[in-house]
């Protein structure tokens, strides 16, 4: 009997797909799918405090602009009971889910200022969510602004919510740090009970024909998985904290790869999307399956067997490697 | 019995009590009473239930005709129905008021009484519309104040159930139903209390019921009809005593009692005013001072018009009474005298001659007079009522006069001193100047509220704004104190304790302190600190301030505003100062109160939204100071000061540079706008003498050039090294002010030298320049042109061909280029390809610089109109947004082009703007006819060959109208040297302009084309006739505030559909294609303006009726205006929009005549209507609802698109 199940920051899941952060979790019905297909857990899409800040300002200026300015028309709309404008729906679907499935939920915030961070984290707990996931991520535009600052006020957000909240709590990284050793172990130190690896940007791309700016959303390939493999093989055992490992997971072997780097998890939102949540049930048989062919027992046996400490040849993760593989160009040349 | 104590408005007070008695209210929105239906409305959408427990069920109408009818069905059913109505609306509503009393039918209108459309439509205050209905047989009952009309609505609905007899309650427009006061408000309880439910089983029992069938609403024939007619008059005679019964009950029960006519004053009066409505509290206070003087002076308060009650109007008139003056709020020409007062003189006579209606023998006064005062909610104040009683101490006192005007006509006017005043003191009054955009209005409601609510001080506010709608200033007028506030008239000039100026630039405009009492306190929104601020002040200014002794604060609130997120709404900072200094309540105690109030108004909306407000208000002190206003004005004056001078200051010779207050226009302008239109811009048209206005309701064209706003922040500057000269920037500037020309390169030897030009690329106009040009002082600073402009710098894309950039640096500058642009000539348009969208903007708009929003999507369609066709155009144009930035007054945009021809415009009225251009057309076709037959009669005489040629133009495009143009002008001419005495030639010469060819364009809005007005639309686009319809189409009523209407599409929020419309938008282009008659486009400026241009040539070209339905994007979208454009596009995209032509000229072509102008649906709807906050406030608020609206809504696309795109490929059956 194989044994699929493995920890994740103290949760103890059934085996190691996780659905990460995307509009699935937005319907009880997606939910409980992936719940029924395989998912070992599921991370909520992401709460956005700008978003949140961003509505209502909008929503404000629009219900308030040219209000009181001609005497026939003192307003434009009528006014409503309500709007869903804070934290409020988010955290009533995250009940939701949570009642609807039996595996763990864990929640995910996407915040930009301290107070944002830690009260949303605090109302995430609330709700019932059984971890939390703060996705950090803020670009840096000024000049005058030094890793270091960002680093310590990455780290302090980190310290600030983790005395806040009681539940588990990972954080999603961005693979741009200069010194991400370092900073991962500054996170571990600050209270991450796990490290998402990594967050994945949508950066903007350009539009020759009409020369504009335009959002460019694409899903992960498998290719994305090369950078967050070397990093959690690189961090396992080096870092006290567990390791998820996200963009670029599409197949049961890119599972297999993730855990043998020492991921404690996987989570997968692209190939769902593009292939349907069935996908779950194929990549978990195909998981069995290598499994079985290779004898292999257990998810907890393999998990790190391929970190760089457990490598027989570590430096293959290391700039030694980087000029193999610039040398192996040569073969291509004319 | 516990009450509160609410700070509210009148409309408020009087929906509160409607609401509770009501179960059908049938609703449509007119000025200034739809607060009550959209109160109505919102709270039985929140399942606020009647005084029975049960939720109302409100219904909008397509006019108030149909509200009205809508009620008649009700009550005729045995329910409780209710309407609220004002102006042309009650008279819609009079058949049907004829009808429900003539069935003694209880029912309650409440009505908000406005002025009737004349010479012009007001949407102001006077009893006009409800003298209009005081013969249908429905009791009028009338309330004075905000008070009042909340008790008085509760004793109609109280006695009409009694009488059953049918209440027109109603109270002034504007002064009460926009005031805000303080007031006790009635418990359920004492609802409850004044309501007897047997009388409602009654009004049930006598319902139509097929259980229980009888016939209602029989013809009657001359041996009946009269004798029916007689058999209401028991009820009649019956209903005063019935709701002065209702008067005592309503006192035992509230307290507060009234009569059918109240007397107030000295016991033993001489003279007497009878009067009512707000203008009663006006005469009652002044007559509390004048008694107290010992004046033997008093008021009677007519609260129950009809059935006017002779008996309880004698008991009211004091037997010592000498004269009586009546005081009449309507006007009626040519009559003996004006309602009230031939009511009044009747009593008087036949109490004379029938002493069971007066016992008392009283002496006859001496004198009985009427009068007119307050039209259109003109000024009524104690000076005013004091010259009243000292006209009746006059041993002739004038007969039939008018109060508060200048009549140097004929002389009606009374004189009075302004400066009589009966202030004592005890209340505080303070003044607000304020933008429209900068949330003042919103501020001084919020802190009436608190003062009123939250202090042991009564309240009162009234909010002054003027006609535009970009750009408006306000004046907000405040009073608070110890005792009730009866004082329905503004702050007068030299009374506020406080005056606020939230923009500074006013102080060049306005006379900002006129209102500012001594040892006042002046608060300034100023970028100036208080160091620096004295020599930025215009010197009048600064005159005011010391003479007045005032303490002066400024404080930078703009940029208080701006660093706490606020934007431009500075609010939150100039509330939180009002209240530092004003001192009404202690200032923790004051900020504390202003932010529970914030949380209460903005809560809702999320807490980034609150937080940002108490930033606010927490920066605001810190940056408010007071200023050591120096001894003297700045040196210069000083100077003129000292001399002695007799001239104004403001006339002294500037020698160091030095604000003045400028003058409203140019000095260049006409007389006529100098001195009639300009001190109505600056707020002074109240001192306009009867003599100064035209007295059929002409004005001249070409106004609003003179109003210079500069109301930009930013405006549009021209880059000639990337401008293609494609014109789209031009199109779609929604205020006309970006012109484009093509001139001889010689024309440029006097240009200023900042003044841009280059080789025009016109193949038409080899070797000639080109320039493009903005107006700076008329832009609204929109960035519509910006967002048209196709063009990028290849260098740095985020440049184009125009680009914003601060204006106040610009202004002088480029107001001498654009003065210098206005004296290029125009392109000569009669051989110019105008198919082309570069080609067509060379010509000159004839709409400019309206009072439209800025970024107004409906005024680039109006401007193309008259580009094409302005010159031999007539424009009838229905109520709305198009007829008051096109017609209201000070300045109106319609204008003329240099030959001093240009569109011809009027608005007669909302519901029948179709019928008025088929009138025109009718009218120009019969002149033209008649010409025709004039001219073959006088062929000969003229000359065969001009006749002949005359004949038979064809005047389908420009050269060949200019070319007619010219004939004419020579018949003309013949006919002249004919002789002058043959009928015939002196006919043709009066119609001979009828020769050339002149195109009606019937122009409105969605509100009128699809609801009101659409039995007319509909009947004159079956008549064949050779119209043009334009329907500015915004999918809402915007000028009353964006209720739906049934343009408003599927699932988008509007007032009345708050909920979200649940039917989908009216297919008004499909209507009219069902006749294969009518030519039909809909099109989408900025989704494709080249289909706009040809169909708006088709359209004229069509010798039938056309009917050109436009997307116009509006402030009541809820959309980000600068993008309106790409929202259109996106509209179009998403199939949402589909753009077609269906010209039936075609299929005498034997082609297809439907032409679908646009492409399958390429996008997701939600791209499109999730931009737009009518449709994301659903989401929001509601989002199961949203999404299952907009999934409909999806559906309908792809059928209509399968519709139509059939309707493109379908081979027509041969002719």
């Amino acid at each position: 009997m194989l044994d699929l199940t493995t920890t994740y920051m103290s949760l103890h899941l059934k085996n190691p797909l996780v659905a990460s952060a995307s509009p699935l979790s937005k319907k009880l019905d997606t939910v409980r799918r992936l719940q029924d297909a395989g998912a070992a857990a599921i991370v909520m899409y992401s709460l956005f405090e700008e978003q949140i800040t961003h509505e209502s300002n909008e929503l404000d200026h629009y219900l308030e602009r040219g209000t009181h300015s001609y005497a026939e028309a003192l307003s434009y709309f009528p006014d409503l009971d309500t709007y869903n404008m804070g934290p409020e729906t988010y955290l009533a679907h995250l009940q939701r889910v949570k009642q609807a499935v039996q595996i763990p939920v864990i929640g995910s915030l996407n915040g930009i200022s301290s107070g944002g961070w830690v009260e949303y984290a605090e109302k995430i707990e609330q709700a019932g969510a059984d971890a939390l996931e703060l996705n950090i991520y803020y670009l840096p535009t000024d000049p005058n602004l030094s890793s270091m600052e960002i680093e310590d006020e990455y780290v302090q957000l980190v310290k600030d919510v983790r005395a806040k909240i009681h539940i588990p709590l990972a954080l999603k990284l961005s693979p741009f740090f200069t010194a991400l050793p370092h900073i991962a172990r500054r996170f571990a130190s600050a209270g991450a009970d796990g490290l998402v690896l990594f967050n994945r940007f949508y950066q903007p791309d350009f539009d020759l024909e009409t020369l504009e700016v335009v959002p460019n959303l694409q899903l992960s390939t498998s290719h994305e998985l090369r950078l967050p493999l070397r990093w959690i093989a690189l961090l396992y055992g080096r870092i006290e904290a567990d390791f998820a490992l996200t963009s670029g997971i599409h197949t049961a072997q890119d599972v297999l790869k993730a855990v043998m780097a020492g991921a404690s998890v996987t989570m997968m939102a692209s190939t769902l999307l593009e292939h349907g949540i069935g996908r779950l049930m194929y990549i978990l048989a195909d998981l069995q399956a290598w499994m079985d062919e290779h004898e292999y027992t257990s998810i907890t046996e393999m998990k790190g067997s391929m970190s760089q400490r457990a490598v027989a040849e570590p430096a293959a993760f290391e700039r030694a490697n980087y000029l193999k593989t610039l040398n192996a160009f040569e073969a291509y040349l004319p | 019995m516990e009450r509160n104590r609410v700070t509210i408005e009148g409309n408020e007070a009087v929906a509160t009590i409607a609401h509770a008695l009501s179960e059908v209210i049938a609703i449509y929105p007119i000025t200034p009473s739809t607060p009550m239906g959209e109160l109505a409305d919102a709270w039985s959408a929140a399942e606020r239930p009647n005084l029975w427990g049960t939720v109302p069920l409100v219904i909008e109408m397509q006019s108030e005709g149909g509200a009205a009818g809508a009620i008649h069905g009700t009550l005729q059913t045995g329910s409780l129905a209710t309407t609220f109505t004002a102006s042309q609306g009650l008279l819609l509503m009079i058949p049907n008021m004829y009808k429900i009393a003539g069935e003694l039918t209880p029912a309650v209108f409440h009505v908000a009484a406005r002025s009737l459309a004349t010479q012009a439509l007001s949407i102001f205050g006077d009893h006009s519309d409800v003298m209009a209905t005081r013969a249908t047989g429905f009791a009028l009952l009338a309330s004075n104040s905000v008070q009042e009309a909340q008790d008085l609505a509760l004793i109609a609905h109280a006695a009409t159930l009694e009488s059953r007899i049918p209440f027109l309650h109603f109270f002034d427009g504007f002064r009460t139903s926009h005031e805000i006061n303080t007031m006790e408000q009635l418990a359920r309880e004492d609802i409850r209390a004044m309501i007897d439910d047997s009388l409602v089983y009654a009004h049930r029992q006598r319902a139509l019921s097929p259980d229980h069938p009888f016939i209602r609403g029989t013809a009657q024939n001359p041996d009946v009809y009269f004798q029916a007619r007689e058999s209401v008059n028991p009820y009649y005679l019956a209903c005063p005593a019935i709701v002065q019964k209702t008067m005592e009950r309503f006192a035992a029960q509230v307290g507060r009692q009234y009569h059918l006519f109240d007397y107030v004053g000295a016991p033993d009066a001489e003279r007497v005013i009878i009067v009512m409505g707000s203008g009663a509290e006006t005469v009652e206070e002044t007559i509390k001072h004048l008694a107290a003087q010992g004046e033997k002076v008093g008021v009677i308060k007519v609260r129950l018009y009809r059935p006017f009650s002779i008996e309880h109007f004698m008991q009211a008139i004091p037997l010592t009474t000498r004269t009586l003056a009546v005081l009449d709020r309507t006007k009626e020409p040519g009559s003996a005298g004006e309602p009230l007062y031939l009511d009044v003189v009747t009593a008087l006579n036949e109490s004379r001659e029938n002493s069971s209606l007066d016992s008392t023998q009283r002496p006859v006064p001496a004198h009985i007079i009427g009068g007119r005062y307050g039209l259109s909610s003109k000024e009524f104040t104690p000076a005013m009522v004091k010259g009243i009683f000292d006209e009746m101490s006059k041993d002739n006192p004038k007969q039939h006069f008018t109060i508060g005007i200048n009549d140097d006509v004929t002389h009606t006017s009374l004189a009075y001193d302004p400066a009589f005043s009966i202030e004592t003191g005890e209340t505080v009054q303070c003044v607000f100047w304020g933008l429209g955009s900068d949330g003042t209005v919103g501020a001084n409601k919020n802190s009436i509220k608190i003062i009123g609510e939250e202090t042991d001080n009564y309240a009162q506010g009234y909010f002054v704004y003027d006609s535009k709608k970009s750009g408006s200033v306000t004046v907000s007028h405040l009073r608070f104190g110890p005792h009730e506030i009866h004082a329905p008239y503004q702050i007068g000039n030299g009374q506020a304790n406080f005056v606020a100026c939230h923009q500074f630039t006013f102080l060049e405009q306005f006379d900002v302190l006129k209102y500012a009492a001594p040892n006042g306190v002046f608060l300034l929104d100023s970028i100036y600190g208080p160091e620096n601020v004295w020599g930025h002040l215009p010197h009048e200014v600064q005159q005011e301030i010391i003479e007045k002794h005032l303490h002066f604060y400024v404080i930078d609130a703009h940029s208080v505003a701006n660093k706490t997120g606020m934007g431009a709404r500075i609010n939150t900072v100039m509330q939180t100062c009002f209240f530092a200094i004003s001192g009404v309540l202690p200032r923790e105690q004051a900020i504390a109160q202003i932010k529970r109030s914030i949380q209460k108004t903005y809560g809702k909306r999320g807490e980034a939204v609150v937080q940002k407000n108490f930033l606010a208000v927490d920066e605001s002190l810190a940056h408010m100071h007071e200023v050591q206003v120096p001894l003297s004005l700045s040196e210069q004056y000083t100077r003129s000061k000292v001399n002695g001078a007799s001239a104004p200051a403001r006339r002294q010779p500037i020698t160091l540079p030095m604000l003045s207050r400028r003058p409203p226009v140019p000095n260049a302008a006409p007389d006529f706008v100098r001195n009639v239109l300009g001190p109505m811009i600056v707020g002074d048209g109240d001192d306009l003498p009867v003599s100064a206005l035209p007295c059929d309701g002409t004005y001249p064209s070409g106004t609003a050039k003179w109003e210079k706003r500069n109301i930009a922040q930013e405006m549009p500057v021209w880059e000639p090294d990337l401008c293609i000269q494609c014109g789209k920037c031009v199109m779609v500037c929604p205020h006309a002010v970006i012109r484009m020309k093509v001139y001889d390169p010689a024309e440029l030897k006097d240009a200023p030298d900042t003044f841009l030009s280059m080789d025009a690329h016109f193949k038409e106009f080899p070797d000639m320049k080109y320039s493009l040009q903005v107006s700076p002082e008329d832009c609204t600073g929109c960035n519509l042109c910006v967002e048209a402009c196709p063009v990028k710098d290849k260098r740095q894309v985020g440049r184009k061909a125009i680009n914003m950039a601060p204006q106040p640096p610009l202004r002088e500058k480029e107001k001498a280029n654009w003065e210098f642009f206005l004296s290029l000539p125009e392109v000569p348009s009669a051989h110019l390809n105008i198919g082309a969208i570069k080609n067509s903007q060379l010509l000159q708009p004839l709409f400019e610089f309206s009072g439209a929003c800025s970024g107004c999507g409906e005024t680039p369609y109006i401007k193309l109109a008259t580009q094409l066709f302005g010159d031999h155009m007539i424009v009838a144009n229905a109520t709305g947004c198009s007829s008051i930035y096109g017609g209201n007054l000070p300045t109106t945009p319609w204008t003329y082009n240099n030959e001093g021809r240009g569109p011809a415009w009027s608005n007669s009225l909302f519901e029948d703007n179709a019928e008025f251009g088929l009138g025109m057309r009718l009218s120009l076709d019969k002149r033209e006819e008649y010409a025709h037959e004039l001219l073959t009669k006088c062929a000969a005489s003229v000359g065969e060959e001009l006749a002949q040629a005359i004949l038979h133009s064809d005047q389908s495009d420009e050269a060949e109208i200019q070319a007619q143009r010219q004939r004419v002008v020579l018949l003309k001419s013949r006919l002249a040297q004919l002789d002058g005495t043959e009928a015939n030639v002196q006919n043709l010469l009066s119609v001979a302009d009828a020769l050339v060819r002149k195109s009606v364009w019937i122009i409105g809005g969605d509100g009128w084309a699809y609801d009101i007005g659409y039995g007319g639309l509909d009947h004159v686009l079956a008549s064949g006739r050779n119209v043009n319809v334009l329907v500015l189409d915004t999918e809402v009523y915007s000028n009353t505030g964006g209720q739906a209407s049934k343009s408003t599409p599927l699932g988008a929020v509007a007032k009345f559909a708050a909920r979200g419309k649940a039917t989908p938008k009216k297919d008004l282009g499909m209507l009219a294609m069902a006749y294969g008659s009518v030519y039909v486009a809909r099109v989408a400026m900025g989704a494709n303006d080249q289909q706009t241009l040809k169909a708006f040539l088709e359209a004229e070209a069509y010798d039938g009726p056309s009917l050109i339905i436009a997307y116009s994007h509006c402030i009541a979208h809820g959309i980000d205006m600068s993008k309106g454009l790409e929202q259109q596009k996106l509209a179009v995209q998403s199939g949402y929009w589909p753009l077609y032509r269906y010209n039936p000229a075609l299929l005498d072509e034997g082609k297809q005549p439907f032409i679908l102008d646009s492409k399958e649906p390429s996008l997701p709807l939600e791209r499109y209507v999730y931009n737009e906050t009518r449709y994301r406030m659903l989401l929001q608020s509601n989002e199961e609802r949203a999404e299952t609206l907009l999934g409909q809504a999806k559906h309908d696309i792809q059928e209509h698109w399968k519709q139509y795109h059939e309707m493109a490929t379908h081979s027509p059956a041969e002719k």
